[in-house]
């Protein structure tokens, strides 16, 4: 090479360009080993791919421009978090109630992005695209990254509430946190096909906006700027994530019409799945957040009806349809976030968060809200339980629920077009009876038995006298395995879970903050006047 | 091959509400006649029937210095339509084929 | 239809079955349209407990706080086993009755009474 070659300018890459080179330019075939042996889990799912050079990344992200913006987004979120922290934040939200709210997102939340951070690094190795394995070595740096800065921005909170600094161990062990952590256990134990589709897809592309857009919006409605950052600094991630999304999909679609089948099977049962355990945020939403900035109803109709509507007609040229039971989602808008609330209020002394009947404002916006369902169905109840706790005789359940076999929900959903039935399915396999909160979960079990009677049932755990903590005896005649059980979870009555009126973290927020533990409700203790005698 | 775009079908963009998009969601108004502003706490949601264009250039304008359209990952919360991106113009849509 | 593994032939064990419950097994007990509790309760019983036991003792237990429970009619009230329809021999255990474990029982009124009326459960 001449001395003029080598300092001839290099002529500069257009973003095309300087992509392909990154996910085609490193990339090499094999020479002493075969593919097969190479990517072993390319196959089994019965994917057919022909072509991975024909996988296309629209963001085409470099990692030079990963590590730059990425780096970028860190720094504006830290410096919101350090703000927050130095003005005492934490008191600066709207009420103790919605601190709740962070308890159920650092306990059931946080973790999923930790599980999804292992699930894309497998996928990273497990691709035989380097297209497809660098976007997912990409999403699994920022799932990682979402779970610490959550954790970071959460822990301010954590030196003032209770329920929050055992976060790993309950979400492991409390009964509840099952149904987030059996759904992404699923997806990881799941092929890599399978994994994307549910993870980036189906729950991503499809679902997540409402976590992070009206969830996180309210955030910032009630306050609390470390969340509404965190939240809104992931979902600038998840942007990306999505359109990986919509790419698997087409990319597989495109492969080979074998593909199709097996393709809308998983795009079914995970946004039911999916569905399923955004329950929880129905629930967050419609009741921890005290001022709200839409119902659950109304962020469906918007996220799901309306852009998810969209997509699907965008993908009908690929044969694809609107996922299975769709039509029920819709039809369960108007009860889901309320039947849950009035299930979490039963069993309240078994959580690990404290739980309250809405105020009479909050009822009236629940009216106004949801006009078909709430005068009708829920106001009742909870005027009859504020009548039970005011005559000093509340309302409580201490037996242990029938939990449906697929999303481990208690069966507490309504048959479709009966809102006051709950829906009973059940399935006998090879002799045994399983049962289910919906023919949606029905489904994912009959395709799949040989997996889920494998899962680790809580309540079935909990009868078999299996969760206690070390040292106690089983055997022994006292033994009790309810009390033992909430102890294994970690939920200490009195501190976790009960009533949110005489819970600890309502009587700190009033001593520390001369204002009420709920904006709703007048202080429990009002301050005593410091006026001169 | 010919895009018709089918009209009834919304995409959208959502950015965080902050000092830096002031500039970026006048030049995406700009230039999108038919999208719509929707504004929430501490973000804003844009619809628009079919297709909506983010162009460099009209930034630029609006923000008076030169703008890389990969920076919108900063202020980026979400978004729905097929991405095409280029130097020059980041474009949502959902194209019938 | 099955599930597709790495592993041929994969099957999870099962991890419910009646032996680990030390001589007890699972039942479920719902009452339909009963307008106040959420979900159907899961309690282990003997499986040679007589069905007049788990009518006269357990679900009152369970059932009883509900307004409705004390008017109830039983000589009118429909059992369900699963999605069937039948008619519990009170003399009988449960597993002569055909109650095996994780059997879902129901019961149901022939109209529901006016505390579940009250709740917004139609007539």
């Amino acid at each position: 090479m001449s001395a003029t070659e080598e300092l001839k300018p290099v002529k500069k890459l257009n973003l095309k360009e300087n992509y392909s080179l990154l996910t085609r330019g490193l990339g090499w075939e094999p020479t002493y080993h075969t593919k097969a042996a190479v990517y072993p889990m390319m196959a089994f799912e019965g994917i057919k791919i022909h072509d991975w050079d024909k996988w296309e990344d629209p963001f085409r992200l470099t990692m030079d421009a990963y590590w730059k913006y990425q780096g970028e987004k860190e720094r504006k979120l830290y410096a919101i978090i350090d703000a927050f922290q130095q003005n005492n934040g934490q008191f600066q939200v709207t009420d103790a109630r919605y601190v709740q709210a962070l308890k159920v997102f650092i306990n059931g939340v946080t973790e999923l992005e930790y599980l999804s951070h292992r699930g894309f690094c497998i996928l990273s190795r497990e691709f035989e695209g380097v297209g497809p394995r660098i976007a997912a070595q990409m999403q699994s740096i920022d799932e990682l990254r979402h779970a610490q800065t959550q954790i970071h921005a959460i822990s301010q909170y954590n030196k003032y509430f209770t329920g929050m600094s055992c976060f790993p161990y309950q979400f492991d062990h409390a009964w509840y946190l099952s149904i987030p952590k059996s759904f992404f256990e699923d997806a990881v134990s799941s092929g890599p096909f399978e994994f994307i589709t549910a993870i980036s897809f189906a729950f991503e592309y499809v679902l997540t906006n409402l976590v992070f857009m009206p969830w996180m919006s309210g955030a910032a409605f009630n306050g609390d700027m470390a969340t509404v950052s965190f939240g809104f600094s992931a979902q600038s991630d998840e942007a990306r994530h999505m359109t990986l999304g919509i790419e698997v999909i087409k990319f597989l679609l495109e492969q080979d019409p074998d593909n199709l089948p097996i393709v809308q099977r998983w795009i079914d049962k995970w946004f039911w799945r999916g569905y399923r355990l955004l329950t929880l945020l129905a629930a967050m939403m419609d009741y921890m957040l005290p001022k709200r900035v839409m119902s659950w109803s109304e962020a469906w109709e918007i996220y799901f009806e309306q852009n998810g509507g969209a997509l699907f007609v965008d993908l009908a040229r690929y044969g694809v349809r609107m996922p299975k039971y769709w039509e029920v989602t819709v039809k369960e808008k108007g009860l889901v976030s309320h039947q849950l609330w009035s299930t979490f209020y039963q069993l309240r002394h078994a959580v690990a968060f404290p739980v309250w009947l809405p105020s009479d404002d909050e009822m009236d916006w629940m009216s106004a809200k949801y006009p078909d369902t709430f005068d009708k169905y829920f106001r009742p109840k909870y005027t009859y339980w504020k009548e039970l706790e005011a005559a000093g005789t509340p309302y409580i359940v201490d037996t242990l629920p029938v939990l449906c076999q697929t999303c481990q929900w208690p069966t507490l959903f309504a048959e479709p077009d009966d809102p006051m039935q709950t829906c009973h399915r059940e399935s006998v396999y090879k002799g045994e009876t399983f049962h289910f909160c919906s023919d949606g979960c029905k489904d994912i079990f009959d395709y799949e038995p040989e997996k889920y009677v494998h899962a680790w049932m809580p309540v079935q755990q909990i009868l078999q006298g299996n969760c206690f903590l070390p040292g106690v005896d089983p055997t022994a005649p006292d033994f009790n395995p309810l009390v033992e059980a909430l102890k294994y979870m970690g939920i200490k009555p009195g501190i976790d879970g009960g009533d949110f009126a005489t819970c600890q973290d309502a009587r700190n927020w009033e001593e520390w903050t001369k204002r009420a533990a709920s904006m709703y409700e007048a202080m429990a203790t009002p301050p005593v006047a410091t006026a001169a005698e | 091959m010919t895009d018709t775009v089918a009209p009834e079908q919304l995409v959208f963009i959502a950015l965080q509400a902050n000092s830096d998009t002031i500039s970026i969601i006048e030049a995406i108004m700009a230039d999108n006649p038919r999208a719509v502003l929707n504004e929430y706490p501490a973000m804003v949601k844009i619809d628009a029937p079919g297709r909506l264009v983010i162009k460099r250039e009209t930034i630029e304008e609006a923000l008076g210095r030169s703008y890389d359209l990969r920076e919108i990952q900063l202020n980026l919360i979400s978004l729905g339509g097929s991405v095409d991106e280029s130097e020059d113009e980041f474009i949502l849509e959902w194209k019938r084929v | 239809m099955s599930v597709r593994a790495i592993t041929p032939d994969y099957h999870g064990d099962f991890k419910d079955t009646e032996d680990k419950y030390h001589g007890q097994r699972l039942l479920g007990l719902s009452w339909d349209h009963n307008g106040l509790y959420t979900n159907p309760f899961c309690i282990p019983v003997a499986p040679d407990m007589p069905f007049a036991a788990l009518a006269d003792q357990v679900i009152p237990k369970l059932f009883g706080p509900h307004p409705d429970f004390s008017g109830i009619d039983w000589s009118k009230v429909t059992w369900y086993r699963g999605a069937t329809a039948f008619t519990p021999d009170r003399a009988k255990t449960l597993d002569e009755n055909g109650i095996k474990h994780k059997a879902l029982i129901r019961f149901a009124l022939p109209s529901p009474g006016p505390f579940a009326r009250s709740l917004g459960v139609a007539a």
